[in-house]
This record gives structure tokens, sequence and C-alpha cells, in this order.
């Protein structure tokens, strides 16, 4: 029987939920890496029992979790359990926790400084792992979106990590500058039909697209208006908080920006705005329904000063046109009184027939709808603050 | 033998109870126990110095025998009594974030 399998990051652990595919009785699995900040953690695609995590702390640093079981136990696989703590050379091993930005000129991203809030140039400093992303047809590759911002690719199951140098490298990257929450790569999307493009999302920098595996990239901004920017519709410096993607349609992408809602039908060579009768257009989650291509969900929040639902009602909107006309989804949800946050990456859905959607709050919920959104209901309510949520199908 | 106190969640990640022993070859310094430390807990590499720079992570304290060592040059000799393992070498996370 099919089931599902929910992960969740939040600010002092991970946490496993776990249902059949009817979606009503859940277990609660966690907390894993007690008192750590979990930014992210996701499955292959083609095994779903290898997860990849990113625990994190102000304190200690990066650390890469894996797990081969289905997330029963763990390990940093760059120290696997039994074998040598040292290199044949004497090095200590724990390279899975080794972000080191590639600065050579061999690949052409001789890059060290970006924009800081000042204006001025500050060098490039690896701080921890946002996102994710597992590569869709094999199992030891996963993609990894820094701050710092910049991509790194692990070939061998996350024990060692290279920079994917071309993006920093390819022009923009001394006018990038850091939004609010850091300057991070957070939104890594692979287009299922073409192996050699890659899109990925930063903050405050804009959307990015690689068409030959990660060598080149361009930025693709056009359409994106952004009141804060002295031109508001500069190349780069946008503060996109997420973008989807559904898997049958990869030239079709959809995009939260710090303000509005928008829509890419070319793989983001350009953009329009579909924000058209929501409440307020500022949010930071964005999906796509897994079965119905052009219905996709945000969660309004009030604004960039006040990033609680507007009225105190945590709604979900849906459209099933693709944007522009939309629909509050409240049944199950708070409808008074909720003062809650929905981060960037805390949105997903399973692929069953009756797609579910998933969403965690900075309150510690986690609400699930097994009816594409028209009710929901939380499966747990009480966690630490959750920074993440991904969803796996199990057939 | 050095005796070194991690604080919790490097206990944790490292799967050490308490405190731990380590052998040190040479002069006992902040770098020589850390290298040490490293090469038995490889899992601790980049927690408590950066990867690259080695430099200690900011916050993150080293006392011994009541003094606050954090400071002191990498290679400067620690205090006698931690290696004679009288005295542990303590990383102590510091207390910030309310």
């Amino acid at each position: 029987m099919s089931g599902v399998r929910v992960l969740v990051g939040t600010r002092k652990g991970a946490f496993i939920l776990e249902s059949d595919g009817r979606r009503t009785d859940w277990t609660v699995g966690g907390p894993h890496f007690a008192g750590w900040e979990i930014y992210h953690l996701k499955g292959s695609p083609v095994d779903p029992d290898r997860l990849y995590a990113s625990q994190t702390s102000s304190w200690f640093g990066q650390i890469v979790q894996r797990s081969d079981d289905g997330g029963k136990t763990w390990h940093q696989p760059g120290t696997p359990r039994g074998e040598p703590t040292t290199t044949p050379d004497g090095m200590p091993k724990g390279e899975s926790n080794k972000f080191v930005y590639d600065a050579s000129a061999a690949t052409g991203s001789a890059l060290t400084t970006h924009q800081w809030y000042d204006g001025s140039q500050r060098p490039w400093e690896f701080k921890r792992v946002w996102h994710l992303e597992p590569s869709l047809t094999d199992p030891d590759t996963v993609l990894a979106g820094v701050e710092d911002a910049a991509l790194f690719r692990s070939t061998d199951g996350g024990r060692t990590w290279s920079e994917v140098a071309g993006l920093r490298g390819h022009g923009t990257g001394p006018q990038w500058q850091p939004g609010a929450g850091g300057l991070c790569l957070h939104t890594i999307i692979a287009d299922p039909e073409d192996r050699d493009r890659l899109f990925v999302a930063i903050s405050s920098a804009g959307a990015f697209r690689t068409d030959d595996g990660g060598r080149s990239w361009k930025p693709i901004n056009r359409g994106l208006r952004s009141q804060y920017l002295p031109d508001p519709t500069a190349e780069v410096g946008h503060c996109v908080h997420r973008i989807a993607m559904h898997r049958s349609r990869p030239n079709v992408l959809f995009m939260q920006k710090h303000w509005d809602v928008l829509r890419s039908d070319d793989a983001g060579d350009s953009w329009t705005e579909v924000s058209g009768d929501l409440p307020t257009d500022f949010g930071f989650v964005i999906d796509v329904h897994a079965n119905e291509p052009e219905t996709i969900y945000v969660v309004p929040i009030k604004s960039d000063a006040e990033h609680f639902p507007p009225d105190g009602r945590l709604r979900v909107y849906r459209s099933r046109t693709g944007g522009n006309e939309w629909e509050a989804l409240t049944r199950g949800l708070p409808q008074r009184h909720c003062y809650v946050n929905v981060l960037r990456d805390a949105m997903a859905v399973d692929s069953l027939d009756a797609c579910g959607v998933y969403f965690g709050t900075t309150g510690g919920q986690v609400y699930a709808s097994a009816d594409a959104g028209d009710t929901w209901s939380a499966i747990v309510r009480d966690l630490p603050a959750v920074l993440s949520v991904e969803v796996q199908t199990l057939r | 033998m050095i005796r070194v106190v991690l604080p919790h969640h490097l206990r944790t990640l490292a799967g050490v109870a308490s405190e731990v022993t380590l052998r040190v070859d040479g002069a006992v310094t902040q770098r020589s126990v850390l290298d040490a430390l490293e090469a038995a807990y490889p899992m601790l590499r980049g927690t408590i110095r950066d990867h690259t720079t080695q430099r200690r992570r900011p916050f993150l304290r080293f006392f011994a025998c009541e003094q606050d060592l954090t400071h002191d040059p990498p290679d400067a000799p620690l205090p006698s009594a931690v290696g004679r393992g009288e005295e542990p070498f303590i990383v102590l996370g510091a207390i910030a974030g309310g």
C-alpha cells in the first residue's frame, strides 16, 4: 500500500512524520539531531531510503548527515562508521562538512567578494547549507544551496563537495547582496527533461539558469519589478523567495517574490505577475499540485514588516488557473489570533491520486490536506519553529 | 593522556559520554590537542575550528585550570597540569541567544 513520509526540519531538530495513503493516522519520529537547526532534509527520488539532511549551528558550523534506511539511522557520509578515521597520509576525514569556495582561475571564477548591506564589497564566507537537492537519477549525486550564496555538488553520496563555480563566476556575483535572512541560495530545481538545465534562486540576487550542466549561467529576472531597488527592473538584486515547477511542464515556473507572485512560460526568460486577487502578494512558499500543473498554492503573509497572516487568519490560497484568480482555503486552519509565518522551504506536495499538500509554521504546526487543500488538519502542533517540509510518496 | 571536555552537542556528535582522553605527541598546545581530537573524532572536524582557515569558531571558548585561554596563540603551551592529565582542556559553547 502506498504511504507518505513527511520530512520536517526545525530550529531544534528533525522530525519524520509517516502515514499510509489515507493520511489520517500519523506516527511522529524524532527529534533527530536534537538541539540543532535542521535547515532542510530531502530524499532521493530514485531511492526513497536515501535521505540527506543539513544540520547546522551558529556555534559548531555545518554538518551533512545521510540516512540509507529512510531516516531510522544517520551518519556523516565523510566519516563512515567502521572505516579508518584518517586518510592514508594521516589527515583526518570529515570532508562531508567541508564547503570551500572555488576561487581558482582554472574554473574562470576567481571571485572573492560580494556586495554587503552598506554597498561595500565583502569576502564570501561559508555559513550553512539552506537546501539539499538530490539528483533525479542518481542517489549519490546531490546539490547544496549555501549561504553565502553558492551552489555545491557531491557525486559521492555527500562525502565530498565541490563548488559549481560558474554560478558565482558568471559576472553578476559582485552585485549580489544579502537579504534580511542572509545571502542564501535556497531554491534548486532540476529540469526532468533536460539533464543539463538547472534553475536556482538567491536572496537577494534573483533567479538564474544553466543550460550546460552548470558551466555557464545567466540571470532570468526579466519581468520582475522590485520597488526596493534603485532600478526596479534591474538584471539582478531581486529578493526571490521561492520557485516551483511541475514535472510535466519544465518550461513553466511559478515564483513567490518578496512581494509579487509571478509565472514564466519560457523557462524564466520572462515573467508575468499573477498576484491577481490575493489579499497580499507578500509571502515565502509556492508549490504546484502534483497532478494539475495549473493548480498552485501560496500562503499570503501580511508584509515584509509583519511576518504573519493578514487579519490573524491562516489561509492557503489556491489558483486553479495558474495564477490571477485565487480562492482562500480555510477549513481546518486557525481563523483567529494566528500570527505564525510559513518559511520558504516549508511547503510540499505528495503525488498520490488525491494530491496531498503540507506546510509547516514558525509556531511548530505541520498542517496536511489529503484533498488538495479543501480541508486541513494538523499532524503535529507543538514542534519547534518549522524551517522546511518535504514529502516522499512511498509506493 | 590529555583530557578534553566537550560541549553537549559535540559529545552527541562524537558519540562520547563525558570527557575524552587523547594522546598528544610533542608540545601540548591548543593546536596539537585539537589536531589529536579531530584525528580521533573526525566528525568534529570543522565544528571547533573552521575547515579552511583553522580559526576558532566565534561562539566557542577554550578554558583550562580556571583560565580563559581562548585568545592565546594556538601554538602556546597549555598549562602543565593539562599536559599531565590533572586538569581537562575545556571546549565551551558561549551562552548566547537568550
